[in-house]
């Protein structure tokens, strides 16, 4: 800590309760006018919360927050904004039908002569965007772009504001590691241009490569801020978990047992010919680029998709799956990347969310039997250990890593024979990631045959027995035991 | 702190039922007639129609749906039974027939919804003008009568001295209220509304549950169209014309959310009652039919209002 440098904002006993449930508590910590100041922390610690609390998304219950020495309050995120604190969210906070320069200037719209001027906020929306590095027309939709061209609207959208502090949530998380290698530059050039920035990831790497300082939270507190040049990521680990944690993948065993499933000549317009085979207590891991295919190959397995071609054997017999329904009747189970649009009914509770893919087991002529179901329900949800208030908790109000927890306790409520896991870890901490690990590797012993997708290459190669990699539609190569590397996976992928 | 959430949320929960009494309160004190088992009845009578189209239309609203054609459905259903009365049909046929009139309306409304991803607005609206025009060429568009004198036992009846529609309401809203709690099909219904793809995904047969929910939503209204035709013994070609809107009125009245997923039957039947309670108590008190219309507006538009400020921030 450099005392004698600038504070531009200051947190002084923050608390933030919800219904009852103290999300954050007693959170007093700075920010240097300048930094690039990271934030971690495992899913449910308060992270998300201390943003919003920022941003003046939501209402604080105690303590008090000071922006360049005089006391923050903020009713909406349009007024943080305007006092100069601007937030990059993990879920863009954009109007997707609107134009990217209609967003870049919502709320401070240029006018000639009491009308819009839409010429001169084109131009200053394209000048403002080719300083970030990115050339694309200005007037598409939002909701026509690639991850990676939203948020640089975000950000473009933050400079037009003239803000000095910018907030950075999982800024990573929906983009290639190409087009993060260019978000890092932008984030130094941004900071070196004055701007103060808030970096929240869960990737301790990024955190490790980006900032100057790091906060660490657990469980709502505060736990102690570290000068990145004197930290490692096991010490950020250590301080996260409350614990210690060695290897977050767990021993592979494996001996080769009967095909359960056969995949041949899989079609449609982004999946080539794809053909594969899994056997029973396998982790088939796909690897690849995002937009390899992986997701698509999937769901067209799974009947989500419409496929042009190809057929699926299961013990040995062709089986029709033309949707979800056939593909659940047959033992199969897809874990979706995308939980919240495609994983769960977030305004429902753990419950129903829990017993979805199995309802009908559960019925005995229509009438659920509420009293079995809830008490298997209640088996997984503490076997996953869901930190929630009970089964009747709405999805919405959980975490990232408690959520994916109930998409995983439906498919094993279901006890599917093959399981398909894509992008599994996906914006959740440490600790959860190694249950998830541990969880598979458990599913795997007990005979189940399971396909994981990830980006994440060491998760890959930590709980694969067997990749496959695909590229453009394609599977490029298969790797086992020791030709497994990043290397490998790398050259078959591009 | 903790208690005050509670209580916001306990007046968020129960804030129609609060309208609801504090009607029945302002009436009871302004009228001396309103309070009176006769007038209580009649009430009930009087909301019995729309009130068993709301029990079926909250089927389809609860997938995120609408139908627009229930107003049309109940005279087409009305003409069909009239006429096959008339043509010399058991009762009981008729209204099987006309049922399953219903039926297939139903079924072509989920078929376009479901089907070409339409909007349930815009083909509702599509069907309720064909049903409109069948109601008037069946009938020629004069009214029909002159039905056996066991039908009107329906509409005009009593069981134990409650008159046959209340009570055929009463069964409609407790098989509701049991379907749509304890049965798989109701709560996959709940989640549908939710997030439809998210069920899709999960292996459970949206098509299947949406023409289900369609299907119900117009066999219940072909009921209410039965029970009017019944109660006015006449088969008018416009019957039940415009219900629509008193039906959707109460519904969203009683908490159910327009964009599906959300809401109890319970709090259906509270909507529908505080429009009733609300027009009979003006004629008590001798309000132009012009004003109960800017009354009943304006009541509307304080409840939802009340219901949305109350539960601002949850979700």
């Amino acid at each position: 800590m450099s005392p004698e440098r600038e504070v531009i904002l200051s947190l002084r006993g923050v608390t933030k309760e919800y219904y009852g449930v103290r999300a954050i508590e007693d959170i007093t910590f700075d920010i240097h006018k300048g930094e690039i100041h990271g934030i971690v922390g495992e899913n449910g610690a308060g992270k998300s919360t201390l943003i919003k609390t920022i941003a003046g998304a939501i209402e604080i219950n105690g303590g008090e927050i000071y922006y360049k020495n005089e006391k923050l309050v903020c009713k909406s995120p349009q007024d943080a904004i305007e006092k100069g604190i601007g937030v990059v969210y993990q879920e863009f906070n954009l109007f997707p039908n609107l134009s990217v320069y209609e967003n870049i200037f919502f709320g401070v719209q240029l006018k000639k002569n009491g009308f819009l001027d839409h010429k001169a906020m084109i131009k200053k929306s394209e000048e403002i965007l080719h300083e970030l590095g990115f050339d694309f027309d200005v007037r598409s939709r939002v909701s026509t772009l690639s991850p990676a061209l939203q948020q640089a609207t975000e950000i473009a959208k933050c400079i037009n504001h003239r803000v000095e502090l910018m907030i950075m949530d999982e800024p990573s998380a929906p983009l290639t590691e190409h087009e993060v290698e260019k978000m890092f530059k932008l984030v130094r050039k941004l900071n070196e241009s004055g701007i103060t920035i808030i970096y929240i990831s869960h990737k301790l790497s990024e955190i490790l490569d980006l900032t100057d300082r790091i906060s660490v939270l657990r469980d709502g507190h505060y736990i102690t801020c570290f000068n990145t040049k004197d930290v490692g990521e096991n010490d950020l680990i250590r301080n996260m978990v409350g614990r210690e944690i060695d290897d977050i993948y767990p021993a592979k065993e494996y001996s080769e047992k009967e095909v359960v499933l056969e995949c041949k000549h899989l079609s449609s317009s982004k999946v080539h010919d794809v053909s594969f085979t899994l056997r029973k207590g396998e982790v088939l891991g796909f690897g690849g680029l995002v937009g390899a295919g992986r997701t698509e190959t999937m769901r067209l397995l799974f009947g989500a998709d419409k496929k042009d071609g190809g057929t699926i054997v299961m013990h040995g017999k062709e089986v029709t799956i033309n949707s979800p329904a056939d593909a659940v009747k047959n033992g199969i189970g897809l874990i979706p990347e995308d939980r919240k649009s495609h994983g769960l009914v977030l305004n429902k509770d753990i419950f129903l969310n829990s017993i979805l893919p199995s309802i009908t087991d559960y019925s005995k002529a229509g009438f659920i039997n509420f009293a079995k179901a809830s008490k298997d329900v209640g088996e997984y949800y503490d076997r996953l250990k869901v930190k929630a208030r009970g089964q009747k908790h709405i999805c919405l109000n959980l975490s990232g890593g408690n959520q994916q927890k109930v998409v995983l306790e439906k498919w094993l409520l279901k006890d599917c024979e093959v399981l398909i896991l894509d992008e599994p870890t996906r914006g959740i901490d440490v600790g959860t990631k190694q249950e998830i690990y541990q969880l598979i590797k458990d599913l795997a012993i007990s005979g189940k045959a399971i396909i994981v997708i990830s980006s994440e290459m060491p998760e890959l190669i930590g709980v694969s027995h067997r990749i496959l990699v695909m590229h453009d539609g394609c599977i490029t190569g298969e790797l086992t035991g020791d030709d497994i590397s990043q290397e490998a996976i790398m050259t078959l992928a591009s | 702190m903790k208690n005050k959430i509670n209580i916001k949320s306990f007046l968020g929960k129960y804030a129609i039922y609060f309208v609801l009494i504090f009607e029945i309160i302002f009436f009871s004190l302004t009228s001396e007639y309103f309070l009176s088992a006769k007038n209580l009845m009649n009430i009930l009578r009087q909301v019995s129609i729309v009130g068993i189209m709301a029990a079926g239309m909250t089927y389809v609203i609860l997938t995120g749906g609408v139908d627009l054609s229930v107003g049309g459905t109940t005279a087409c259903v009305g003409v069909i039974c009239a006429k096959a009365m008339l043509s010399g049909l058991h009762p009981v046929l008729a209204i099987l027939l006309s049922l399953a009139f219903a039926a297939l309306v139903g079924f072509v409304n989920a078929f376009f919804t479901h089907e070409f991803k339409l909007n349930a607005m815009i083909v509702t609206l599509a069907t309720l003008q064909i049903l409109k025009g069948i109601s008037y060429i069946v009938t020629g568009a004069i009214p029909i009568y002159g039905f056996t004198s066991s039908f009107k036992v329906i509409g005009q009846g009593y069981f134990l001295g409650v008159p046959i529609p209340i009570i055929i309401m009463f069964v409609i809203y407790i098989i509701d209220y049991i379907v749509l709690k304890y049965t798989s099909f109701g709560q996959s219904l709940y989640a549908i509304g939710g997030n439809e793809e998210a069920v899709r995904l999960t292996g459970i047969n949206v098509r299947k549950r949406r023409y289900m929910a369609y299907i119900m939503c117009s066999v219940i209204v072909g009921i209410a169209g039965i029970v009017l035709l019944s109660r006015v013994n006449t088969a008018q070609p416009s019957a039940g014309f415009g219900y629509e809107m008193d039906v959707i009125a109460g519904s969203v009245l009683g908490g159910i959310s327009m964009s599906g997923g959300e809401g109890k039957i319970t709090g259906v039947f509270a909507g529908v009652l505080v429009m009733a309670v609300l027009s009979n108590g003006m004629l008590m008190l001798d309000v132009s039919e012009y004003w109960q219309w800017v009354a009943k507006g304006a009541v509307m538009l304080a409840a939802i209002s009340y219901d949305r400020i109350l539960k601002k921030g949850k979700i």
